[in-house]
């Protein structure tokens, strides 16, 4: 498939819809959003950007690869775990930091629960970055 | 103290592995020294033990949510069958060294006598009923590894797996008899129940209790009907079947016996199948023993007519027979380990173990004839020896008995005069002497020492008994309510058990110059027809089972679907028809127009998701229906779900659209009626999952967890959204593995499709 | 409303299981998808369904007004939603997979790990 409007218009929409699975990864806590929606966003704009310029541009890319990002999910997910454990002695028990205020984003609250949804992130985006793969590779 | 007799015999499994098979002489002391450890420890808690007149009690917490602790206790009895495990064990390790002489599996086998050794020790240590019969179960799998040792015979692997299903099943019976126990005392602790006073006699759980315990000893201990499995462990190395088939494991089951007589002992129900199996055991033991040429089977035979006798004694039930059995017990342990350890030594030096062939041994094997003939007097009740003083005590506790306990026992212990001389006397001093395989040599010291050791000790207890008084008499009154110490004499004047003694002799001499062993070269059968019960009943259930696999597991979806369907909607509409409890269909009245529009469009949009010809529509029409139910998300309060569903459902659609061009075409794979019956059967489904639903929605729980976790989410969580607070904190663990599973998904994917290609390239 | 969807959950329920008993292997994908559709529904209707009522804690007392959806059935439904999804990839790829060696699409014929002779 090849369309030069889909091409111009994945340019500026993958950037944007990063970012969307950003920020709805991180106001999941108060509204609709976190990590597994936040991963899938993400993985939506990647298959987009492949169907506009091909698998080959993504598998070169250093930051998405499955293996490493669902390798590094569950370790961080882990991590968040392991840190309620060294705290609290108790395993996957949240530890909050105290609140700061930033000047733009306003109150900014971060705890072990944000980092866990990070590795949940991860692991879904790596996902569904594998099965496409996958599944484009068998095709050809 | 008492953990690190076992730690010691733990140690002992682990150290044979490390070294290799043909070791120095440094190896080889490493392997008998924690058994040696082991013994010595015992020996000092013993001493403590018997100077004390306490036993030691050691407890530690295991699983405390489920009242399970690991208690150990040291009573006298458990000393006296752990001194004979600890040392006799040491004495067979050392054994079984110069028995493999280096061979390929020598350390194998020492690991696992070893292990074995951690298991019986920890049956008669235990104090915690649970405890015990985790013990007692490996005892069972420590014993179907080593008779399998050969495991390249078939026989062995054969005999193997009968003694662990016979053993097996009645530890298993064991276990419940255990519960049962538990639910009428009310307590797990073996030291509880053998100095509390427990009245259960008359409650109703007790003859399933007594039933089950029984089956759990007569297992172990081969009693009738469950003998059969005792000849046939004679496929194991000789060291194997010294140790775990006379000396130890078979002794399990009398052990059960003794610790349970206290509180199920005292009703008929007792005494009469104990003394009914026994006394059968007896008689088939012998009868089979006579026919035996092959020694090993002549000293199982023996075996189990002493198992035989035990049990006989138990079953007597007064405070003399527990005394008589107790002091049988120790007799027998020294002089048939003996036996089986210079059966050995002449199997390894002339290649046979056929008494027909044997003879004149004492020229060439001047070390193992004497050890042979001292257990053999003791096995045959000489005086001077301990099987007198045994034999002695087993008359005086039944004098004044009915005279057919006196006529089993007297004919018993005849009959073992004649074995035993078979057995200890004959392949040594018979004149003639048949074609042996190989030139009779004599063995190492390995070899002979145990048994040297264990026949003058057999001696030397026998002329000064003494020596093993105490710990005897505090074995004794440990397990029966109120009995005074006792103290063992050697003399005890001219009484009606000296009379009895004395006929024994004469029976036995006679039946010695009577009863010739079969002819040589005529073969033996050796099986008996508890065996062959056995065996049809074991093949009838590999019958059943082949069967029922085979009927089952088709290898077809679709009838393992119909069978799943079939049987869960029949339960569900049988109790629903049977009993009541419909659901009530309320609200049928007030129909949301949005709603209702949307579900006749799902609805038709899975019709042609199921029906379609055209596999493109078909995916189309279940991108449909998953939007539609991402709008009932929406609609009915949720967000997140309805988000989640949406991306899901595109991604679904986005993947299934790039295969399915790479699917196949429909074709017509069933007929007519199936398809009309699948439909059927499809509806039934469907609408016992309504009311099912119906059915749930019904429900009022109690107080909800979910109030609590809403209450919770902002305060504790400090998050608004309560779903997501539940998936990344109040529930997390699930959600790790969760993402854990997708992972693994996303592996299998990725090793079905892009390694195979790659590889393939 | 909540008998409407719970018939709707019931007609998938029908729906896939027709499907998973066809013999087609297509078929047996979309038997999967429609079945998991409608565990999910069941999940979601069991807690009772309130409309326009989610689950969200006020930003400022902490608290969430009376008469909220019930959040943990939408919590373990969101993650079965996403594992549904990877159980359908895999399925998928096992079945392509299986297709490719076996050259059949009869799963009555997938009885054998090679190509039959």
């Amino acid at each position: 498939m090849d369309s030069v409007i889909l091409r111009t218009a994945t340019r500026f929409l993958y950037p944007l819809l990063i970012l969307l699975s950003l920020v709805v990864l991180y106001r999941g806590h108060n509204l609709p959003g976190g990590g597994f929606i936040g991963g899938l966003i993400a993985a939506s704009a990647v298959m987009l950007r492949a169907l506009a310029v091909g698998w080959d541009e993504i598998k070169a890319s250093r930051i998405l690869k499955p293996i490493a990002l669902m390798q590094y999910g569950l370790i961080i997910a882990c991590v968040s775990s392991l840190i309620g454990l060294a705290v609290n002695n108790v395993l996957f028990q949240a530890v909050w930091l105290p609140t700061w205020y930033l000047p733009v984003i306003g109150k900014l609250k971060l705890g072990t629960p944000i980092v866990f949804d990070i590795g949940v992130y991860m692991v879904v985006l790596g996902f569904a970055l594998l099965c496409a793969k996958s599944l484009d590779s068998n095709n050809n | 103290m008492l953990p690190f007799i076992l730690i010691f015999l733990l140690i002992g499994s682990i150290v044979p592995v490390l070294l290799k098979d043909k070791s120095n002489f440094m190896g080889r002391g490493l392997v008998i020294l924690p058994a040696l450890a082991s013994f010595v420890c015992l020996c000092i808690a013993g001493g403590e033990v018997l100077s004390s007149g306490q036993s030691l009690i050691w407890t530690r917490e295991w699983v405390p949510s489920f009242g399970l602790t690991i208690g150990l206790h040291l009573n006298g009895l458990a000393l006296l069958m752990g001194l004979l495990i600890t040392g006799i064990g040491t004495l067979i390790v050392t054994y079984a060294l110069g028995y493999m002489g280096g061979k390929s599996g020598t350390m194998r086998l020492c690991s696992l006598l070893y292990l074995f050794m951690f298991a019986m020790t920890g049956i008669v240590l235990s104090n915690h009923l649970i405890i015990l019969f985790i013990f007692w179960e490996l005892t069972s799998v420590s014993s179907y590894l080593l008779i399998g040792f050969d495991h390249e015979k078939a026989s062995a692997r054969r005999s193997a797996l009968q003694a662990l299903v016979v053993t097996g099943l009645g530890g298993l019976a064991l276990l419940a008899g255990l519960i049962l126990l538990n639910q009428m005392t009310g307590t797990w602790m073996l030291s509880d129940l053998l100095t509390g006073d427990y009245q259960v006699a008359g409650h109703p759980l007790y003859t399933g209790c007594l039933i089950l315990v029984l089956l759990g000893a007569f297992t172990k201990s081969a009693q009738f009907p469950f003998h059969f499995w005792l000849p046939n462990a004679m496929a194991a190395p000789t060291p194997v079947s010294a140790y775990l088939h006379s000396a130890t494991m078979v002794k399990a089951g009398v052990f059960l016996l003794l610790v349970m007589q206290p509180v199920l002992g005292g009703t008929s129900e007792w005494s009469h199948s104990l003394m009914i199996a026994g006394g059968v055991t007896i008689s088939i033991a012998l009868v089979y023993g006579l026919r035996q040429a092959d020694l090993k089977k002549i000293l199982a035979a023996t075996t189990l007519a002493v198992l035989g006798i035990l049990t006989f004694l138990i079953g007597i039930d007064t405070k003399y027979s527990i005394l008589a059995a107790l002091v049988f017990l120790l007799g027998h342990a020294l002089y048939k380990a003996t036996l089986f350890m210079t059966a050995g030594a002449v199997d390894h030096s002339t290649g046979t173990r056929d008494i027909r062939l044997l003879g004149q041994l004492k020229k060439t094997m001047p070390l193992t004839t004497p050890a042979a003939l001292l257990a053999a007097f003791s096995m045959m009740g000489l005086p001077l020896f301990f099987g007198f003083l045994g034999k002695e005590y087993v008359y005086k506790s039944v004098v004044g008995g009915s005279w057919l306990t006196i006529a089993v026992l007297l004919i018993g212990n005849a009959t073992m005069m004649v074995l035993a001389a078979r057995a200890g006397v004959i392949p040594y001093f018979r004149k003639s002497i048949g074609d042996l395989p190989k030139k009779p040599h004599e063995m190492g010291l390995l070899m002979t020492a145990g048994p040297l050791l264990l026949a003058t000790l057999g001696l030397v207890i026998g002329c000064f008994p003494g020596l093993v008084g105490p710990l005897i008499s505090f074995a004794y009154t440990g397990i029966v309510a109120g009995a005074e110490p006792y103290t063992l004499s050697l003399w005890h004047g001219v009484n009606l058990p000296l009379i009895l003694s004395l006929v024994t002799f004469a029976l036995g001499f006679t039946l010695m110059k009577v009863l010739r062993p079969a002819a040589a070269g005529k073969k033996v059968n050796e099986s008996t027809f508890a065996d062959t019960v056995y065996e049809h009943v074991f093949k009838f259930v590999l019958m059943v089972a082949r069967w029922s696999t085979q009927s089952l597991q088709t290898g077809r979806l679709r009838s393992y679907v119909i069978i799943i369907l079939v049987s869960s909607c029949g339960l569900i509409l049988w109790k629903l028809v049977r009993f009541g409890g419909w659901p009530t269909f309320e609200g049928i009245g007030q129909l949301n127009p949005f709603i209702t529009i949307l579900l006749v469009a799902m609805t038709i949009a899975t019709l042609f998701a199921v029906l379609s010809k055209s596999r493109l529509t078909a995916v189309v029409s279940l991108g449909v229906v998953g939007y539609g139910v991402s709008m009932i998300y929406a609609k009915y309060s949720a967000p997140d779900l309805a988000i989640t569903q949406v991306l899901v459902e595109t991604l679904t659609v986005v993947l299934f659209a790039w295969v399915v061009r790479r699917l196949p075409r429909y074709r017509k794979l069933s007929t007519g009626f199936e398809r009309f019956m699948d439909t059927g059967l499809a509806l039934i489904m469907g609408g016992v999952m309504t009311v099912l639903m119906l059915k749930s929605q019904g429900l009022l729980f109690g107080p909800k967890i979910s109030d609590k976790l809403t209450q919770m989410s902002y305060p504790e969580g400090h998050g608004a959204n309560v779903v997501n607070v539940i998936l990344v904190d109040f529930r997390a663990l699930d959600t790790f593995g969760e993402v854990c599973v997708l992972a693994i998904a996303a592996l299998g994917v990725w090793a079905l499709v892009d390694k195979v290609t790659t590889k393939g390239k | 409303m909540s008998l409407l969807i719970t018939i709707m959950a019931g007609i998938l329920f029908a729906a896939g299981v027709y499907c998973l008993l066809r013999r087609n292997m297509t078929k047996l994908i979309i038997g999967i998808i429609l079945l998991s559709q409608a565990a999910n529904l069941l999940v979601f209707t069991m807690g009772g369904i309130r409309a326009h009522q989610p689950v969200f804690a006020d930003s400022e007392t902490g608290t969430v007004a009376a008469g909220h959806a019930d959040p943990v059935p939408q919590a373990l439904v969101l993650t079965a939603i996403v594992i549904g999804f990877g159980l359908m990839v895999f399925t998928i790829t096992l079945l392509m997979r299986a297709h490719a060696v076996l050259k059949s699409d009869d799963v009555n014929e997938f009885n054998h790990t090679d190509a039959l002779p």
